[in-house]
């Protein structure tokens, strides 16, 4: 009788709300992450792979070749005897630089960063060179690019027999 | 004349041109507050519009819509920087006098309903806020432009116009430093003004002379470094972020010959002539020890000779707070000036950690 008149709950009701209300609240959160974990992961991806075959190493003129350039982030540059695949993000912030043939150099938009056909940075507040993918034959004798796989230069990985073609 | 303004505008001569100007400004503030200034400035100045705006190549740029709210930022910062010292300067003059100042006279102390003296200025100051971007809105278009493109970007590639002082920062700094700790300790020391500063002179009044190092201090960050290089990044930077006089073209293919040098190669290879030692804390070793005496070293000194009043004023957790806030500021500045005269890229340079300063 007094039970049903009385306005305060006791220890064991008021835990045993708090303990129901906490598992609603971990529960909804919990599943919130979940979506938004699920979210990293769409349906259809529209953006290139990233590796890709790009032809015989014969198709490449001495240069800076920028034909992959808009598809994959990448150029490929005859320099010096090897083959080498270039990526197209500037090292300081980001952005992306442009190839200018007049200077022989890529110029960032962004800060000014410059940088020799190499890929070594001079000008400009850029800290390290650009960074090189993976570049290797094969089976058929064509060049095949994995952007998975980069190689440093201040790191000395521009060595490695995989970041380069010798032609 | 054309030639020498370009030149001149260069920041290699022109920051310290804006830093001689700016301390001018300070020295001679009666001067610059009085209204006989305004009156000349003013004609001075709508003479060099005039004569600016006769080059083709500086009314592309200063018409761009993208540049208009700069030149608004322009006008008005201008404006409200000479009514501060305008007012500073007669209340100072009366301090002198031993009067109070013009706030504190009894006309002044007057009180008003907040309904509708207040509320009818703020209706208007809507209305017609509204309606000027409405109207700036209508002429000026903003048109969409194609998708963004991870493999291309603009040139230049221009951040919002409030943000152009910060892109011409990380030209001389790390995107680390100019990107996270400078705009971090900005927005920090905006904060911690108020813990700091404890001087209750100048509380609802206008005041230089009893405030001096404060409004020094603060408008020397916002005006010469902050203003001046959203300026500079605005008008005066073009393709491939290459400084561009206020008439020259915009040329595509303008070279700038630069090779920047970090701090460790120019003391092993060009001073010592040996190569590059393979540890990096010994490769660095010169400008980390820079660095240290920086703020070791010079924050003493300084204090000897300048900061002894103000250590014993504001206490040591305050001062010395301040001081490293004060410190970091002028790094900008330092920075720039052996980027400009040496062509230093970096003091401290650790690319394999990101870590550079």
């Amino acid at each position: 009788m007094a039970d049903e008149k009385r306005l305060s709950l006791n220890r064991r009701e008021f835990f045993g709300h708090l303990a129901v209300g906490w598992s609603l609240f971990a529960a909804a959160t919990g599943g919130l992450l979940a979506l938004v974990f699920r979210f990293t992961f769409p349906n259809v991806n529209f953006e290139p792979t990233m590796s890709f075959t790009a032809g015989l190493p014969s198709d490449y003129e001495k240069g800076v070749d920028e034909r992959w350039k808009n598809a994959y982030g990448v150029w490929i540059v005859k320099h010096e005897g090897i083959l080498f695949a270039l990526s197209n993000i500037c090292t300081h912030l980001g952005c992306v630089p442009n190839w200018l043939p007049g200077e022989q150099k890529f110029k960032c938009p962004c800060h000014g960063s410059g940088y020799y056909v190499t890929g070594v940075n001079y000008e400009g507040p850029a800290p390290r060179p650009l960074e090189r993918f993976k570049i290797v034959l094969n089976s058929e004798g064509k060049i095949f690019v994995d952007k998975t796989k980069i190689y440093r230069a201040e790191k000395g990985e521009w060595n490695n027999s995989d970041s380069f073609i010798t032609v | 004349m054309r030639e020498l303004i370009n030149k001149l505008s260069d920041p290699i001569f022109s920051f310290p041109g804006a830093m001689l100007l700016y301390l001018a400004l300070l020295r001679y503030y009666r001067i610059f507050g009085s209204k006989k200034f305004a009156k000349i400035a003013l004609v001075v100045i709508l003479g060099l519009v005039a004569y600016f705006f006769a080059d083709p190549n500086f009314f592309l740029i200063i018409t761009t819509p993208d540049n208009i709210p700069i030149s608004i930022l322009f006008v008005l910062v201008s404006f409200f920087t000479w009514l501060t010292f305008h007012k500073a300067a007669e209340n100072d003059k009366r301090i002198e006098q031993g009067l109070c100042p013009i706030e504190g006279t009894p006309e002044n102390r007057e009180k008003v309903w907040t309904w509708p003296n207040l509320v009818y200025t703020e209706l208007f100051t809507i209305i017609a806020g509204t309606t000027f971007l409405i109207v700036w809105a209508i002429l000026f278009k903003a048109p969409l432009e194609e998708p963004a493109n991870p493999t291309w970007a603009p040139n230049p590639a221009k951040a919002p116009w409030y943000f152009l002082g910060l892109q011409e920062m990380l030209v001389y700094f790390d995107p680390w430093m100019a990107g996270v700790i400078l705009p971090g300790l900005i927005v920090v020391g905006l904060l911690a003004i108020p813990f700091m500063d404890t001087n209750p002179k100048g509380n609802g009044y206008y005041t230089f002379q009893e405030r001096k190092v404060a409004i020094s201090f603060f408008l020397f960050g916002w005006l010469v470094l902050w203003l001046y290089l959203i300026l500079i990044g605005t008008f005066l930077r073009g393709p491939n972020w290459v400084f561009f006089g206020p008439f020259e073209y915009w040329d595509l293919h303008k070279v700038v010959a630069e090779n920047n040098v970090n701090l460790s190669e120019y003391f092993w290879i060009k001073g010592l002539g040996v190569s590059m030692p393979k540890n990096i804390l010994l490769r660095e070793i010169i400008g980390i020890i820079v660095t240290a005496l920086y703020f070791v070293v010079g924050l003493p000194v300084v204090t000897k000779l300048w900061g002894k009043a103000f250590l014993k004023s504001m206490g040591q957790i305050r001062y010395y707070i301040f001081m490293f806030l004060v410190f970091s500021m002028v790094s900008l500045p330092i920075k720039m000036f052996l980027r400009w005269l040496f062509q230093l890229k970096y003091i401290i340079a650790m690319p394999e950690f990101e870590l550079n300063l």
